[in-house]
């Protein structure tokens, strides 16, 4: 179980990205964070990681207090984290990446993670993680880092951005297959239905601050009743006009 | 041959015994070992310190390795190399050179090395630079390698330096002939204090000659690098440069690549870049379980693969 206790952090000029945020994710259950761009998503995932330091407030993980831990000690508890713009890597080859994520040598199995974010390992096993990929590729690799390993919290920042149709109803089989099969806690950000249609709770985070959480059910008929238009733009609850 | 030989002889040329093919091992300026084979002859020259290497036309799957190792303080070693590579031969040549200098003097290497890839034929040419030892004295390699490459031969060179060298100044001459190719990888690692020049030239004269110039470098604590790779094109041909390097501490490098165009077929292309190592790079691997060190380093050695 990871647990934030009134979580602050503070942007530059001292300007609140989120405010006393607490929260409690509960072990193996399927979490979709989502809310307007700015709300404070992804800074609190990053916070979880360990890549931001929080403010003010505590961050538990089975009730050890991880809040001054590094992000390597936290990978090394069972937390991963798919970055949103994953970084390129001149030299290191998809292969490698995957191993340096696994750390076994299992050649095969890493071939599999490939399949599962539907690319082709034979093409893609030798291919440099550098500028020669697209964003799409380079976002599905990303994933596959994170399917290769044994977390216990897994979070994707918006796996969806820059992924192509087809191959992203093969995501949502992916993350939900994944999340029955390795039996960990996900959290994904984003504003996609079918993602959000995966979630046992949706967690609506904007101004800094958890506006609502609950099962996805009585939230999605929430968030939709304030919203005209289609699930794709939830994003733009709470802040455009034509949304309220 | 003691540890130390042994050591150097591994770093430089991959060996950790008496190659199977032909092979000349120089060691403190004195030939130690020499072996020919039916289609490979290496003669010592008669006129100057060094040696010829003639690789018979046709001659397939061979290779060469003429290390030298330097493993007293004070020795000031300079040879002239010729390389003859045959018509339509395929071969692979491993030079390089190592140095153990525990002493207070300055060991020094310079290798002039003259190629003639003549026709159809395609080599590999590594050559690695090695450094080592505790003592105050530098040690210095200047290798100045000049290469001609015939009508539809192939030629692909691989320049590294890991670490250890104190100064070397490395000048590099291309002409390529019709339908001729040249590839240039250079790896380049320095720190503490050492300094490091590259200065190549590559005239691409036939017609749909190409080359292709990659260097990879990373400076570390407050070494300097200086990179001048030029590309000439005469003729209908292509040509690309591309610099990249990672800079870190205190360290200084400039990138100056050049492309002149002497033909309105001529196509080159020049790309210099040096940065630091993208944060999100070492956090990502961080997050993998990696440490930071361990992260940096995993980036450095993928760069300078």
């Amino acid at each position: 179980m990871l647990e934030l206790q009134n979580i602050t952090y503070l942007g530059e000029d001292n300007t609140p990205i989120l405010k006393e945020v607490n929260l409690v994710l509960e072990d193996k259950k399927f979490y979709v964070i989502t809310g307007p761009n700015g709300g404070g998503k992804s800074t609190l995932a990053k916070l979880i990681m360990g890549i931001y330091q929080p403010s003010s407030g505590k961050i538990l993980m089975d009730g050890e207090d991880i809040t001054e831990l590094s992000v390597t000690q936290r990978a090394l508890r069972g937390i991963g984290f798919a970055f949103q713009q994953p970084p390129r890597f001149k030299g290191i080859t998809v292969g490698q990446l995957l191993q340096l994520s696994n750390k076994a040598e299992i050649y095969g199995e890493l071939c599999n993670y490939l399949l599962d974010v539907g690319l082709c390992p034979k093409d893609y096993m030798n291919r440099e993680v550098n500028t020669s990929l697209s964003g799409g590729e380079l976002k599905r690799i990303e994933i596959a880092t994170l399917l290769s390993r044994k977390l216990k919290i897994a979070l994707f920042d918006e796996p969806e951005a820059g992924i192509d149709l087809w191959s992203f109803s093969r995501l949502i089989d992916t993350f939900r297959n994944i999340h029955s099969r390795n039996g960990q806690t996900t959290v994904i950000i984003s504003h996609q239905e079918k993602i959000l249609e995966l979630a046992d709770e949706v967690i609506l985070i904007a101004d800094g601050q958890i506006q609502q959480k609950g099962e996805k059910d009585k939230l999605l008929a929430s968030i939709l009743q304030g919203c005209d238009c289609s699930m794709d733009c939830l994003e733009r609850t709470g802040e455009a006009d034509e949304c309220r | 041959m003691n540890v130390v030989e042994k050591r150097l002889l591994r770093e430089v040329a991959d060996l950790h015994d008496m190659p199977a093919g032909a092979y000349n091992i120089r060691k403190d300026g004195q030939g130690v070992g020499r072996q020919n084979t039916e289609n490979i002859e290496i003669k010592t020259k008669t006129d100057k310190p060094g040696i010829d290497i003639i690789i018979k036309p046709g001659t397939k799957g061979e290779s060469v390795h003429i290390p030298v190792i330097i493993t007293e303080s004070g020795i000031e070693d300079m040879v002239y190399n010729n390389f003859d590579i045959g018509e339509g031969s395929e071969v692979l040549i491993v030079a390089g050179c190592g140095i153990h200098n525990s002493g207070s003097k300055k060991s020094q290497h310079d290798g002039i090395h003259h190629f003639i890839i003549r026709k159809g034929a395609r080599v590999h040419y590594v050559e690695k630079h090695y450094g080592e030892g505790e003592g105050a004295g530098e040690r210095v390699l200047n290798p100045k390698t000049i290469i001609e490459v015939e009508e539809g031969a192939y030629a692909e060179f691989e320049l590294v330096q890991l670490k250890g060298v104190d100064s070397t100044r490395r000048s590099t001459e291309a002409k390529i002939h019709k339908n001729g190719h040249l590839l240039i990888t250079e790896r380049l690692l320095t720190h503490k204090k050492q300094y490091a020049e590259s200065d190549m030239v590559v005239e691409l004269l036939g017609e749909d000659s190409t080359t292709q110039i990659i260097s990879r470098s990373v400076a570390q604590d407050d070494s300097q690098q200086v990179f001048y790779p030029r590309v000439i094109g005469m003729n209908k041909c292509r040509g690309h440069v591309q610099c990249d390097a990672i800079i870190m501490d205190r360290a200084v490098v400039r990138a100056i690549p050049e492309i002149a165009a002497h033909h309105t077929d001529a196509q080159l292309v020049h790309e210099a870049a040096i940065g630091k190592i993208a944060g999100e790079q070492i956090i990502k691997l961080m997050s993998m379980g990696l440490t930071e060190q361990v992260a940096e380093e995993t980036i450095l050695q993928g760069f300078l693969k």
